[in-house]
């Protein structure tokens, strides 16, 4: 199969404006005959569940939790960009365009980001008609923010919980719509397959985390939004169940998964503590704002902090070395994530780390509140540095915060064309689930952006012109293929309840975890992937030998889920590395040791691997198929990414 | 190590919403001061999984203190002994080697046990539901700097949608009322100009949504204010009650 994007022609400015002249319409009193079924409920699947509601669709949504508002959009701190250049300072849609094509290390699609920055200031008008309590100025207008990878203050927040008031906004309009019967909530349900029909998606199937039935559900159309996969890695800032169990079913019934091993390694996490850590926390990227990163310039010294003989404050300002401010004097500790992320860990690797364990830099406010007072610092971070001491038990008002790198986004998902429909028909996939943004790296506060902009915005535009052209007649769910889904989904459970063995699901996550961080973190290399390749090979045979799930279906199960999910995350770890392999360029998070400039930055080969890596699954112990999408660059330049 | 604690646990274990439930005993050893709570609990949890029996359940995800997901009655308390705390985010610092630490599911009649402590809070789903919302479809809104808002009245707006819907509030409260968590999404559309046009409509069709779920009514004890980990204030409860009497009388 070709892969088509389906980019409209004609120049970037007039592309989404002349497509959805094209884009057919279902008229209002035929809308009601269509049934659209929508998993997952954070800012994208949220906000299309009732965009398409109160366009007159029957929507059908699904979460795994108790309740929509638990998803994991919750935990976003820092805030969401938008081109409205309020603050006068020379942003525009195209500078949007162009920062986040860029920031993405030119490995993103022009129209589709085109598409996001214009519809940015939409999202910010619509949160704010909602209701959602965004930081004003005193003169009773939008407050906004810099962060990472821009020159111009274009980010909107809320406090450090930005995700939280978008989610709960996109939750209320849910929640209207399910008022009106418009959407019926399934709350503890998970999907675990997609139901094919005549090569088309027509339905899931779910299990409800309660009783353990499971169900059938149909539908014209279905709509992943169910988020990213950076559990993979064990330890992550993702929520404990975040899972790619969706995403990956519907890869494995024929939709095709791009750029797996694009992943986020966000800079400012608190650091590791022990072998009982069960997830890493993430301090908003916006602290970068006011904080100044620095280890000390010598060894010495660094190591006399790690014994703890010497404290933060004991370094003279002549001793530090702040390495962004100083190797990148234009953007200075706003430097994107990747490169921020890669001089940490550089730092770490010289030996100059702090704390404890070596692996961890300073974020710094003494200055910023000996110039701002800590009054004003506490408005702005108060939740924030309440949670750092909260898991430190260290005052970051007194003491320079310790941060070090986490995984926190996956730029990779389902493969998507420009009308967000996967290489499967009638199978739409929204938000961080989806590849289509944000290239090899994605800007801060571009998420948010991004889950809504699908979400309220594009998806109520296109998945109308797929209705239309299929028509409403019902979708016959006595066709054998739901019975067959859903045996098949019965049979994997019972087999997952029948292995006896003798470790458990934790310490097979702990253990790809292992493998993916060391092999497929932060730096990259042939010999490692290679390695790595065999390592969750192995793992995935003992898995399916030697796991131990408890319990039975018919009850609420915490074993059975998690065994479900951290199987599907193997799986997902050996492509990983073989999307890895592949790409022997250094792109945005993708940092190949082999591929490197002089002063240690990321290299790419544009000649070579400008395009989008879409993978096909061919069958278990099968490679899966790499089917190239060229990326087509007509308005901006390719060139060597530089914050210097 | 040093400064590791052996503790006693006594955990409320259910099968399901049906069978009767009661407290088992559990050691926790050698557990580290730098653990969660949940932590601490996955521990336990390993080693009865080892032992091939059923995991203590218990709600949980984001353990940033934001999804309001994590719960549990921690030696009486709702989300345990630190102030404006999750449980998730509490951790073993705040407890002693040798301790007993008792551990319950929220305990209310609108919050059913599903298992262990686990329990089923789409009560406050449907309270949203019937009015937690303002009326504007997607599209067609005017730009978000056409309504200036005072930054106190915003601010005022934001502390009390921060709330985070655990429930902590009822769980605390001897009558177990919802009148903490309901106030402050009303106090939320109240204060906001977005929120005017269905002002009292909305505080009326959730508060009769909140007594038909079965919470109790408000005696004015602020326990839901004291244990709410989001510092939640009951002043959000007074205008909760003017807005409701208002509705009242524009209706009559």
């Amino acid at each position: 199969m070709k892969l088509d994007a389906k980019i409209p022609e004609g120049p970037l400015a007039e592309k989404w404006n002349k497509h959805k002249f094209d884009l057919k319409l279902v008229n209002p009193a035929n809308k009601r005959k269509y049934d659209v079924i929508v998993v997952g409920t954070g800012l994208a699947g949220a906000s299309a569940a009732a965009s398409l509601a109160e366009l007159g669709y029957n929507v059908k949504a699904f979460c795994f939790q108790d309740s929509p508002r638990r998803a994991h959009s919750i935990a976003a701190q820092g805030g969401i960009n938008a081109a409205k250049n309020y603050p006068n300072d020379g942003d525009s849609v195209y500078r949007l365009f162009y920062d986040t094509i860029k920031g993405g290390d030119y490995r993103s699609r022009e129209g589709n980001v085109y598409r996001l920055a214009e519809v940015s200031v939409n999202i910010i008008d619509q949160c704010v008609a909602q209701g959602v309590p965004f930081a004003r100025e005193y003169g009773g207008l939008l407050d906004n923010r810099s962060f990472g990878g821009a020159q111009v203050s274009r980010t909107f927040y809320a406090k450090g919980q930005t995700g939280q008031q978008l989610l709960l906004g996109a939750y209320s309009a849910l929640n209207r719509q399910i008022e009106l019967g418009k959407v019926k909530m399934y709350t503890r349900s998970e999907m675990l397959d997609v139901v094919v029909v005549d090569g088309k998606a027509q339905g899931i199937i779910t299990r409800n985390l309660i009783t353990g039935q499971v169900d059938t559900h149909s539908g014209h159309a279905v709509l992943l939004c169910t988020g990213g996969y950076g559990n993979v890695f064990y330890l992550s800032t993702n929520a404990m169940g975040s899972n790619v169990t969706a995403a990956w079913r519907a890869h494995k019934k024929g939709a095709y998964f791009a750029n797996p091993c694009y992943t986020q390694i966000h800079p400012t996490c608190i650091p590791v503590t022990g072998d009982h850590q069960s997830k890493l926390t993430l301090m908003s990227e916006s602290l970068r704002n006011d904080g100044r990163v620095w280890v000390p310039k010598t060894l010495e010294l660094s190591q006399k902090l790690q014994k703890g003989e010497l404290k933060a404050k004991d370094i003279k300002e002549a001793d530090r070395d702040y390495y962004l401010e100083r190797k990148y004097p234009s953007f200075g500790n706003l430097v994107p994530r990747d490169v921020a992320s890669r001089n940490a860990k550089q730092v770490c690797d010289e030996g100059r780390g702090v704390g404890k364990s070596g692996l961890a830099v300073y974020l710094d406010f003494a200055d910023s509140i000996g110039r701002l007072g800590q009054p004003a610092v506490a408005a702005k971070y108060g939740n924030l540095f309440d949670m750092y001491q909260q898991i430190t038990d260290e005052n970051p008002y007194e003491v320079p915060m310790r941060i070090y790198p986490a995984v926190h986004y996956t730029m990779g998902g389902l493969w998507v064309d420009y009308n967000l429909m996967t290489s499967l028909p009638g199978l739409y996939c929204l938000g961080e689930a989806n590849f289509s943004d944000h290239g090899a790296n994605r800007l801060g506060a571009s998420a948010l952006m991004q889950g809504l902009a699908d979400g309220y915005f594009v998806i109520p535009y296109t998945v109308g012109d797929y209705l239309a052209n299929i028509g409403p007649a019902p979708i016959d769910a006595s066709r054998p293929e739901f019975a067959k889904a859903k045996a098949e989904v019965e049979e994997k459970i019972k087999t997952l309840l029948s292995l006896n063995g003798t470790r458990t699901v934790d310490e097979y996550h702990r253990d790809l975890g292992h493998i993916m961080w060391e092999y497929c973190g932060m730096s990259r290399t042939a010999e490692g992937l290679q390695k790595a390749k065999g390592l969750i090979a192995d793992l995935r045979n003992s898995f399916w030998k030697d796991v131990i799930v408890v319990g039975e279906n018919e009850e609420v199960n915490q074993s059975l889920e998690k065994a479900g999910r951290v199987a599907d995350f193997i799986e997902l770890g050996e492509l990983m590395v073989d999307d890895a392999l592949n790409r022997s360029e250094s792109c945005g998070g993708h940092f190949r040791e082999e591929s490197q400039t002089p002063e240690g930055e990321a290299l790419r080969k544009d000649d070579e691997f400008a395009y989008v890596a879409a993978w096909e699954f061919k069958g278990i112990n099968m490679p899966e198929a790499l089917h190239k999408e060229e990326l087509i660059f007509e308005n901006v330049k390719l060139t060597q990414r530089s914050y210097k | 190590m040093s400064g590791h604690m052996n503790l006693t646990l006594k955990v409320w274990r259910q099968k399901n919403s049906t069978t009767p439930g009661k407290f088992v005993t559990y050691k926790a050893d050698e557990i580290s001061p730098d653990m969660s709570f949940l932590e601490m609990l996955d521990v336990v949890n390993e080693d009865l999984v080892k032992k091939k029996e059923d995991p203590i359940h218990f709600d949980h995800d984001c353990r940033e203190g934001i999804c309001g997901m994590c719960s549990l009655v921690i030696n009486g308390e709702p989300h345990g002994p630190k102030r404006a705390t999750t449980t998730c985010q509490l951790h073993m610092r705040s407890f002693s080697d040798k301790d007993t630490i008792v551990i319950e599911p929220w305990r209310a009649t609108a919050f059913p046990v599903v298992k262990d402590l686990v329990t089923n809070r789409s009560s406050f789903d449907r309270i949203q539901q019937a009015g937690g919302y303002v009326s504007v479809g997607t599209g067609g809104v005017p730009d978000a700097n056409e309504i200036p808002i005072s930054k106190v009245i915003a601010d005022e707006a934001m502390s009390s949608a921060t709330c985070i819907g655990c429930g902590a509030c009822v769980a605390a409260c001897k009558n177990a009322s919802a009148m903490l968590f309901v106030s402050a999404k009303i106090s939320q559309f109240a204060l906001l100009p977005q929120g005017q046009p269905e002002r009292y409509a909305r505080a009326e069709a959730m508060v009769l949504q909140m007594d038909e779920e079965g919470f109790g009514g408000c005696t004015n004890t602020y326990a839901c204010e004291a244990q709410c980990p989001k510092e939640i204030k009951v002043t959000n409860i007074a205008r909760m009650n003017r807005e409701f009497f208002n509705a009242e009388l524009i209706k009559s």
